[in-house]
């Protein structure tokens, strides 16, 4: 305890500011960079995924470098060979190393995973914008034709464009870029309206701020946690399709060596030399999981309240 | 009488989203260049013969007249005549719709009978191993590739342990492992959804009044959280039914099972376009009668939405 | 027994990963029998806490750590769950502040009453559960009992939400009913008929109530004793008239100021100023000194104890307050 006079007021205001700033400091909350650092610390799963994620992108952009074979070179000698130590995965139907043909599959996949889910979630918030910010009639439109998207089974919808475009993996693309964006309009719409109510709206419209100005600098940026955390769950959804479809064969073609194709070429002899099939459906497998337990991790940390 | 209207009312909704998506899928599959006439017959035939039966098809006519035409037709249930099975459309669809419908119930029954306790019991144990383990099963679930969960079926189930047959339709053992595969990814999702859904009412303040009343904990979760929380799990499901009625496409694929999913896809490998659209439009009607269903199911149980 | 209810010492405190709160830090309050106990203070104060203290409904990651809760002489915290589930709904009941969301939306008003006896009168049957439902009702004013017992929660105003739970709390006359901010979220006429109601209640049925609010005019018109609390501590407790008339903390004077009046010849608002300190970091010596006008540096490096106030008002019982400049040699005991 100290010794100071009763009446010495400078000393109470400073101890009344250190205090105040004390305060402030613990005061500050965290931004979405903070949130994910700390799901890194605090959920083992989702780390794993991250680092599983990033694994697999290494051998995508090196594969050439990480593939001990090349994924094209037939040998008829060594036809759906056991695995060795020469081919870890052994050899497919065509004497081509499975497990080369996995890593450079990886990129088909992660591709296929990401640019289309991009491309759909740009389409899918723009028309959730709109649809929330922009008036009963727009919003009515666009819902209905989110409606239609939605009243199909993803599969069969992929499908009926495939037939319509010819079977390719480009044309995997274009439809997977097309179909998927009702969801992510669903979320950002049901986002918008509930943020538009807020003051922080009301006040920008009352000083005379342009609408597409609100959307894009004050909405749009609120709705990201969502975003992110849609855009890794659709990605599995991207992955699941490409190879659902390359194995129906109405997908990508040979000889690209989509993990799908790989599978549906293995399958005739799924008793006798049953690695050929299985293994790249094991790469699907793993790479989905991470996304999903990923997406599962982000969501916990960044936005734990988001409609589903 | 509240209800009644609520029907007509959500049914009337529905006819212009089941039009326009004929009207997408309609356009879609008839701009596709490539001249029906004669991917339908065998052989080469002459320029003049191809006029005559494009004239007799309707071929030449502008794509609305045509599109009218085909709704007039539909409404009468004649969706044509298949290119290639030289069938009706019609009948093809309603000899293979009994076996989709097989197998949906059986999957269906897996899915909840598993999947909704499952979601209970995690909710209940939060962040238990329970909880853990349960949820990340159920996330296998929704990650696993369709085919390849197939495929792995196949070759332990039937093949390595001759427990059951690998493919057919005939008898219910042939049912398990195709009910398993498509029951698998059903529960999953659930799963979730059932979780998910009790964890936010629980965080509701009259579950605190319900245990403040000095009710146990069991009667709280069950008499008061759980019919709240079952709201969305049930639309869930209606959903799910539609969705497995859809045809579970690469399920039915890899099994042998002759249903609407198998349908579909030899249709597009054979690029017999009314087959193709028949099978779409039937699922669409599926699909939206499935979410009418739902709709009609929460205001059933919500007296909330039922007093509109 | 004079007294109904003790809480001595009671601390509970969240124990959360960034640090532990101390949600209530050593909070002792008095219930007589039929009476009508007020706890006033800021959201964040410990109040509510301090509720679901006595319930022990305090959910993880908080717990009780310290004190004791004696019911007539009995410490409840020494209670097993059964037993204490034997209390809730019975002995002591609780009222909620949003009678929009309190009440199960899937369930008639009817069944969660009816659901409230039988929890406690295994004997008692559907019919006679019913009628004592019906009594209920018509004992805390809702109009047309018979139908409102078939009635949803949506579809019953909220004054009459409120007066369906009130009637829930009551109608297995407990002892003491708790009420946590029964009157934030309705209009101020039905606030008042709701605050009548509950006098009469507490009046008829000799029934305590101890009324959890932040806002003093409440608390004058039904309380007989008060509580001030900040950051989950007593900071002043009077008899009501008493704290009107012989406001002895800088906390309560402040809440006091803070009351607009229409006579008031200032044109600005008064506020306490600063904001409520996050508990996690707590200043070393008062809890309210950064915010206090009249602070010493002595406030900042000591806490004070409750000291004994002199009353103003004849036979106002006990005035105590946690400030230094109400420094006497009289000390409150548990403190």
């Amino acid at each position: 305890m100290e010794d100071i006079k009763v009446t010495d007021n400078e000393t109470v205001e400073q101890l009344r500011q250190d205090y105040e700033n004390m305060q402030a400091e613990i005061a500050d909350t965290d931004g979405i960079m903070d949130k994910i650092k700390a799901m890194i610390k605090n959920n083992k799963l989702a780390t794993i995924s991250l680092i599983v994620i990033l694994i697999f992108c290494f051998c995508a952009i090196f594969a050439p470098v990480v593939a001990p074979h090349d994924p094209t070179l037939q040998d008829y000698d060594n036809v759906r060979a056991h695995p060795s130590r020469d081919h870890i995965l052994g050899t497919d139907e065509l004497g081509r190393d499975v497990f080369s043909r996995i890593i450079y599959g990886a990129r088909i996949s992660l591709v296929i995973g990401i640019v289309p889910t991009t491309i759909s979630m740009v389409i899918g918030t723009i028309l959730g914008l709109m649809a929330g910010f922009m008036g009963k009639k727009v919003d009515f439109v666009i819902m209905r034709l989110a409606d239609i998207m939605l009243a199909f089974p993803s599969l069969l919808l992929a499908m009926v464009v495939m037939y319509t475009l010819g079977a390719s993996l480009i044309n995997i693309f274009i439809a997977l870029s097309v179909v998927n964006w009702a969801g992510t309009a669903r979320v950002v719409r049901s986002q918008t309206l509930a943020l538009k109510e807020k003051e922080f709206v009301e006040a920008a419209e009352s000083i005379g701020v342009k609408k597409s100005v609100i959307m894009l600098r004050h909405i749009l940026p609120n709705c990201l946690p969502s975003l992110i955390v849609l855009f890794t769950m659709d990605i599995p959804g991207s992955i699941l399709s490409e190879s659902s479809l390359s194995f129906l064969g109405i997908g990508a073609q040979p000889p690209a060596s989509s993990w799908g194709l790989m599978v549906v070429n293995g399958k005739q002899w799924l008793f006798s030399e049953p690695w050929v099939a299985i293994a790249p459906g094991v790469a699907i497998l793993i790479l989905v999981l991470a996304f999903n337990f990923l997406g599962d991790g982000l969501r916990d940390a960044i936005d734990p309240y988001m409609k589903e | 009488m509240n209800t009644f209207k609520f029907i007509v009312k959500r049914i009337l909704i529905a006819i212009p989203v089941l039009i326009g998506v004929m009207l997408i899928i309609f356009l879609m599959l008839n701009v596709v260049p490539g001249d029906p006439v004669t991917l339908m017959m065998k052989e080469h035939i002459k320029p003049e013969l191809i006029e005559r039966m494009r004239v007799e098809m309707g071929l030449n006519d502008p794509v609305m007249v045509r599109f009218f035409n085909y709704i007039k037709n539909a409404a009468r249930g004649d969706f044509g005549m298949s290119y290639k099975l030289n069938r009706n459309v019609t009948d093809l669809i309603l000899n293979a719709f009994p076996h989709t419908v097989k197998l949906t119930i059986f999957a269906a029954l897996i899915a909840w009978i598993i999947g909704i306790p499952a979601g209970i019991i995690s909710a209940v144990k939060q962040n238990s191993l329970v909880d853990r383990f349960l949820m990340s099963f159920s996330l296998i679930g929704v990650s696993m590739p369709v085919f390849w969960a197939a495929l792995m079926l196949q070759y332990f189930l039937a093949f390595k342990w001759k427990l059951l047959p690998v493919s057919g339709y005939a008898t219910l053992k042939h049912m398990i492992m195709p009910a398993i595969v498509l029951g698998w990814s059903s529960a999953g999702t659930i799963a979730r959804l059932t979780r998910s859904s009790l964890l936010e009412i629980m965080k509701d303040d009259f579950v605190r009044t319900a245990r403040a009343k000095g009710l146990k904990e069991r009667a709280v979760v069950v008499g008061h959280a759980l019919k709240n929380a079952m709201l969305p799990v049930v639309t869930m499901m209606a959903i799910q039914v539609a969705s497995l009625l859809s045809g579970a496409v690469i399920t039915e694929s890899v099994f042998g099972i002759p249903g609407i999913g198998r349908l579909a896809v030899n249709a597009i490998q054979t690029r017999d376009m009314p087959l193709l659209q028949g099978t779409v439009v039937f699922t669409t009607v599926l699909i939206i009668s499935g979410n009418l269903i739902a709709d009609l199911l929460y205001s059933v149980i919500d007296p909330r939405i039922r007093v509109e | 027994m004079d007294e109904l209810l003790r809480i001595n010492n009671l601390k509970t405190h969240f124990f959360t990963k960034k640090g532990v709160v101390p949600a209530v830090d050593g909070v002792s309050i008095s219930v007589p029998q039929s009476s009508v106990i007020g706890v006033v203070g800021e959201s964040g104060c410990g109040k509510s806490m301090t509720a679901m203290s006595i319930m022990q409904l305090v959910q993880k990651p908080g717990r009780i750590i310290d004190g004791s809760i004696e019911l007539e002489g009995e410490d409840l915290l020494k209670y097993s769950g059964d037993n204490m589930r034997n209390i809730r709904g019975n002995k002591i009941s609780m009222i909620f502040q949003e009678p929009m969301t309190a009440l199960n939306p899937v369930y008639t008003v009817g069944r969660q009453v009816t659901e409230a006896i039988r929890i406690h009168h295994h004997d008692i049957d559907k019919e006679e559960a019913k009628k004592m439902a019906l009594d209920i009702f018509n004992a805390v004013g809702i109009p047309e009992p018979d139908r409102r017992f078939n009635s949803y929660p949506h579809q019953l105003s909220g004054g009459l939400r409120q007066r369906v739970m009130i009637g829930m709390a009551m109608v297995c006359n407990p002892r003491l009913m708790i009420a946590d901010e029964p009157t934030t979220a309705l209009d101020v006429t039905i606030e008042a008929q709701i605050l009548f109601l509950m006098k009469k209640l507490q009046e008829e049925r000799g029934t305590s109530i101890l009324l959890i609010t932040h806002n003093l005019g409440v608390v004058a018109e039904i309380c007989d004793y008060v509580y001030v609390m900040y950051a989950g501590k007593v900071m002043e407790q009077a008899n009501t008239f008493e704290l009107f008339k012989n406001t002895s903390h800088q906390y309560t004077e402040g809440l006091m100021k803070s009351i607009p009046k229409i006579t008031a010849e200032k044109e600005r608002l008064y506020n306490i100023k600063g904001v409520v300190p996050n508990l996690m970091k707590l200043p070393k010596g008062c809890r309210f000194c950064p915010r206090c006008e009249k602070a010493m540096p002595r406030c900042f490096m000591e806490e004070p104890p409750l000291y004994k106030v002199k009353t103003v008002v004849k036979n106002a019982g006990e005035h105590y307050a946690r400030c230094f400049l109400c420094e006497s040699s009289e000390v409150m005991n548990d403190d």
